[in-house]
């Protein structure tokens, strides 16, 4: 399986389960469908690129780091169109970040020399 | 009457029994030890300046035969050029007839004696099964692999030794004085086949020496603390009796040591889902904690959130 794949897959997937969290939270939960779709996307959009990075640069730390960024920035992105709940969003987006950019340094694999 | 003590009649033993290698570039260092065939010494190489391990025949009277089964194995050693096999440097002969040859010395200790982690161990045998197999793919069968016929070299390297009682496959010499005859048993019992030690030579082929590598694996995991079940399958399938049911070849026994110290699958044992889920999450310890600990944090927020 490619690194962008594994970042996609599990991107989605944390992302999905990102935004089915927001069931807990009654004000929202109207909105439930909305936010687990909008969670998704932003779960693909951080795979894709954190999958594509480890595709061309193959070091954990960096990786991580890299990762950690995207999702931080994708997740502030979020919070700032929502106008409030930075922490109960970032901190998530950022975990998210952080573990897809370990899995893809991890797995996957590696791009072949041309 | 003058008796000679006994320290003194043991040195003259000893005198009596080196080898004499006054007509070769060698000086004799002292006696390695005694196989079935012959006995193997350090020398010093004084052209090269250099030790060797010279092989040489115990008995005195050599016949043809004997003779031919030495330079053959010396051939059979040269010809499989590995860094997992002793190479030969040299073949000669004495001044009282008997044959030699000269071999790469390998200074560290044989894999009997090898205190190393399990893990470890298994990769020195991942190592002994490359070397097995490219023998094979050469045409010869060790016929005599144990771990005293193993050697671990001082920087890891691992060396197959004594290849005396070698068989090539579909050696196309016409002479029997190479081959062993059928009914005779060669080999060392508790690593043998049951094929080998039946005697049935005509019938030994490569798995006759996956059985030994097997018997091998079984001797590393011995009074192990922790043994896994897929070790001991593999062990299981490489002596198992009907040589069919075996591994088809050193390759794949090797890669399943290879896949077994990567916690994958292996061919020789089928997992239940829980052994699965648990190889799973043992290989992938780190993720699964990060996951659950994405888990936990989601848990803490939906808590703080709902205060």
């Amino acid at each position: 399986m490619s690194k962008p794949l594994i970042g996609v897959i599990l991107g989605a997937v944390l992302g999905a389960i990102d935004g089915l969290t927001a069931w807990f939270t009654p004000a929202v939960r109207d909105q439930l469908f909305g936010i687990v779709f909008g969670s998704t996307i932003k779960g693909i959009i951080a795979g894709v690129a954190i999958g594509f990075f480890a595709k061309k640069f193959h070091s954990l730390p960096i990786g991580i780091l890299f990762g950690v960024i995207v999702g931080a920035i994708l997740a502030w992105l979020v919070a700032f169109m929502q106008g409030g709940y930075y922490f109960q969003i970032i901190l998530p987006g950022t975990l998210v970040g952080l573990i897809v950019g370990f899995a893809t340094q991890k797995y996957g694999t590696p791009a072949t020399a041309n | 009457m003058k008796w000679l003590s006994d320290d003194k009649l043991n040195r003259l033993r000893s005198v009596v029994s080196e080898p004499d290698f006054s007509a070769t570039k060698y000086t004799f260092v002292k006696e390695l030890g005694r196989g079935g065939m012959g006995t193997v010494y350090l020398a010093k190489d004084r052209d090269l300046d250099r030790l060797v391990a010279i092989k040489i025949l115990n008995t005195p009277d050599i016949t043809e035969d004997l003779r031919n089964r030495m330079i053959r194995e010396a051939q059979i050693i040269a010809r499989l050029e590995h860094p997992g096999i002793v190479p030969v440097h040299d073949v000669g002969t004495l001044p009282d007839g008997r044959i030699y040859y000269a071999m790469k010395y390998v200074r560290g200790s044989r894999l009997d004696e090898y205190s190393a982690p399990l893990r470890d161990r298994l990769r020195k045998f991942q190592s002994v099964c490359d070397a097995v197999a490219f023998a094979h793919a050469h045409g010869v069968i060790h016929r005599d692999l144990k771990p005293q016929n193993i050697m671990i070299g001082s920087f890891g390297e691992v060396l197959v030794l004594d290849w005396g009682v070698a068989k090539i496959r579909e050696d196309p010499r016409p002479s029997a004085a190479y081959q062993t005859s059928d009914g005779t048993v060669i080999g060392t019992r508790n690593y043998m086949s049951p094929e080998q030690a039946r005697g049935e030579v005509d019938q030994l082929d490569e798995r006759a020496d996956i059985y030994s590598l097997g018997a091998v694996l079984s001797f590393l995991l011995k009074d192990q603390p922790k043994v896994s079940k897929t070790a001991v399958a593999i062990s299981s399938k490489a002596t198992a009796t009907a040589k069919e049911s075996r591994y088809a070849t050193a390759s794949d026994l090797s890669a399943d040591i290879a896949r077994l110290l990567d916690s994958e699958p292996v061919t020789a044992y089928r997992e239940n889902v829980f052994e699965r889920t648990s190889r799973w999450v043992g290989k992938n310890r780190f993720l699964v904690l990060l996951v659950l600990a994405y888990l936990l944090m989601r848990i803490f927020l939906i808590f703080t959130s709902r205060r």
